[in-house]
């Protein structure tokens, strides 16, 4: 099947998926709790995650042909997303200031003069248009890597913590391993055995990402298995593994919320470092910060790349972690009121 | 499948629980906190033994033992005639359903994020009784009118109810499996005066209507008054003292019994200050006395007691492990056996 198709497939089960929590988060009281307390606190960091979010998706429908009339073949059986249509006919020969009626270098005329708001590229493609497409990058990492990463370490912690014994020394000793490792490195190795693909670059960043929280789950988890309702279980004759996915885990949920929030912001800066390595995603804003390393030694420096890139990664981080951190608020039992 | 009619429910036989302090690179066992040693009960069908004594003399661990929640060193739990504690965890699932508990804190003992009536029906779904879940929902709302709350209640979660209305919950959730026996540890001990009234008036009402027995843990003598048919006083993991509740509150033979009962607040000036009050802390159960446990700390200590364990003495009365006892009444001792006799498991 053809990429863009599962893409497409994605962004409606992602769809379904949201309609779906939405409506678990108004049935819970909890959870509607939860949610207007960041909202009453955070509604302007929630809002900016949302703009992010809802831009990655228009980048990630997509479908062929339909751009303009005169392409050519190769163009027209390219897949294009909402936003590579919106600014379809954006490109220019070279750089360009934001809202600059002229190119930046040489002077001769642009072919849309004073549309570029912030600017264009070397090779002229529109900076907005870039940032833009950054943000389905920047979620992609964060996102599928915590997906990969959270199952694992609770996959692990959880039965370490509730068994103990060999099974917990086995894990605590890949767990000692991973973490004696230098991440970088690891990660450095990883990618160069599995490869650069998008795909390849999350699935080892959640190789080494899912230790710490695997450490916190194996610690909850021995925590929870003391409790008066997990005995009762047992003397209910509930079965282990019963007690794990019905007592242990749910009882969870709050830690994977927050780690899934701060795991995000975290993986987003580390690709940003991959990139700067010359190892991260095409189209990131590592990368175009990256590409600002020539473009800041020019003169008259050409400033507008690597401010756009670096403010919607800013932006994002900033907003991901007011989010995390109200949502912490509100779900740890020690802050919040009898809402547990 | 009752037997005998003499014969009591549950029986343990030196049962002993001991937990491994491990020290060192290696974790090789150093020590052993000596939790519980060599007890010995009895439990009749339809009755009540309270079980009592300080903080931290294995009075928690008897019970979590005796349903095997806490594994033991030695020792037999024979209920109705097998032993608990040589069943595989298969077979003594099915054991599981005879015998329940009540945990103290209430709090703590329901699951915050599952909705009342999943948790007491959650015993009901793994032994298999009712028909399907319509049928256990009903069987819920039962129970919920048979411990005084509102069968419209059931969808609710644990926060919504208060301390008292959680533990009757929980009490729905252990007679959900129709029990035999139920090991309350400490059930009303986090409770207000007046909500443990209303649970301990519940609990007899259910023993009378439903002939289920309890073990009933607790340091509240008040408690044991009220609802216990016989009483056994433990010191520092061994049970120093058994007999019937009116033999132990009227004519209390361990110098430790004494000490508990003149220790408890009274409200007849006759009865304050009887025997003098226990001085000192209990001892480190990590490291006992020589001896008797108690000596230490025994208005009445010999210098025997340094020495030896005082002898097992059982008669009509109950049974007593004092030297002091045995002088009193010479020649019906019989030996104990320090080291705790046959060992199982």
């Amino acid at each position: 099947m053809e990429s863009y198709i599962v893409s497409n497939w994605v962004v409606g089960l992602l769809l379904a998926g949201g309609a779906g929590l939405a409506w678990l988060v108004r049935r819970s009281r909890m959870w509607s709790q939860a949610f207007r307390d960041i909202w009453r606190r955070r509604r302007l960091a929630l809002g900016l995650v949302a703009l992010y979010v809802v831009v990655a998706l228009l980048d990630s429908v997509a479908w062929v042909g339909g751009v303009h009339p005169g392409e050519d073949a190769v163009a027209k059986h390219q897949a294009r997303s909402v936003i590579d249509r919106f600014f379809a006919d954006s490109q220019e020969r070279s750089y360009s200031a934001p809202l600059a009626e002229t190119e930046f270098y040489g002077g001769s005329a642009l072919r849309k003069p004073g549309s570029h708001l912030l600017g264009t590229d070397l090779i002229g493609r529109d900076v907005l248009y870039l940032s833009l497409k950054g943000a389905r990058v920047a979620l992609l990492i964060g996102g599928l890597t915590s997906l990969l990463a959270i199952p694992l370490a609770l996959l692990f912690g959880v039965p370490a913590g509730y068994f103990g014994g060999r099974l917990d020394d086995v894990v605590f000793f890949v767990m000692s391993t991973l973490a004696s490792m230098p991440g970088l490195l690891l990660l450095i190795a990883l990618i160069m055995v599995l490869g650069k693909s998008t795909l390849a670059i999350c699935f080892a960043l959640a190789i080494t990402g899912w230790v710490g929280f695997c450490r916190v789950s194996r610690g909850e988890t021995l925590k929870l298995r003391e409790l008066e309702y997990v005995s009762a279980a047992r003397a209910l004759g509930v079965s282990e593994a019963r007690i794990l996915v019905r007592h242990i885990v749910p009882n969870l949920m709050h830690l994977v919320i927050i780690t899934f929030v701060l795991m995000f912001s975290g993986l987003v800066l580390s690709e940003a470092i991959l990139s700067w390595l010359g190892i991260g995603v095409d189209g990131s804003w590592g990368q175009m910060i990256d590409q600002a390393r020539n473009e800041l030694s020019r003169d008259p420096v050409v400033w507008w790349n690597v401010s756009a890139a670096g403010v919607a990664l800013f932006g994002l981080i900033l907003a991901v972690n007011f989010v995390g951190d109200a949502l912490r608020d509100a779900l740890d039992p020690r802050t919040a009121r009898e809402a547990e | 499948m009752s037997r005998s009619p003499g014969e009591p429910l549950l029986q343990v036989e030196g049962l002993r629980t001991w937990f491994p302090i491990k020290r060192g690179l290696l974790q090789r066992t150093t020590g052993h906190v000596q939790a519980v040693t060599d007890v010995d009960l009895e439990i009749a069908p339809a009755s009540t033994l309270a079980l009592v004594g300080e903080s931290g003399c294995g009075k928690t661990t008897v019970g979590r033992s005796i349903l095997r929640l806490t594994p033991a060193q030695a020792g037999r739990v024979s209920f109705e005639g097998v032993d608990l504690m040589k069943l595989s965890e298969a077979k003594l699932r099915g054991y599981r359903r005879h015998i329940q508990i009540i945990f103290q804190d209430p709090m703590a003992s329901l699951n915050p994020r599952m909705r009342v009536r999943d948790s007491v029906a959650e015993g009901m779904r793994s032994f298999g009784i009712g028909r399907d879940e319509a049928d256990r929902t009903e069987r819920v709302k039962a129970l919920f009118g048979k411990v005084q709350l509102d069968p419209g209640h059931i969808w609710r979660y644990p926060h919504e109810f208060s301390g008292g209305q959680r533990q009757r919950i929980c009490i729905a959730r252990a007679l959900a499996v129709e029990p035999r026996l139920i090991v309350c540890d400490e059930a009303v001990s986090a409770l207000d005066v007046s909500i443990q009234a209303q649970i301990l008036n519940l609990l007899s009402d259910l023993q009378r209507d439903l002939g289920i027995a309890y073990l009933f843990i607790t340091h509240d003598l008040g408690v044991v008054r009220y609802l216990a048919d016989r009483v056994a006083v433990m010191y520092l993991g061994r049970i120093v003292e058994a007999g019937t509740t009116e033999q132990i509150f009227s004519r209390p033979r361990h110098p430790y019994t004494r000490a508990l009962l003149a220790a408890a607040p009274s409200m007849d000036p006759d009865i304050r200050g009887e025997a003098p009050p226990v001085v000192g802390d209990v001892p480190s159960p990590s490291d006992p006395p020589s001896g008797c446990p108690f000596h230490p700390r025994c208005p009445e200590a010999m210098e025997q007691c340094e020495r030896e364990l005082p002898p097992v003495r059982q008669d009509a009365e109950g049974r007593v492990v004092c030297f002091l006892d045995s002088v009193v009444a010479p020649g019906a001792a019989e030996s104990a056996d320090p080291t705790g006799g046959e060992e199982f498991a």
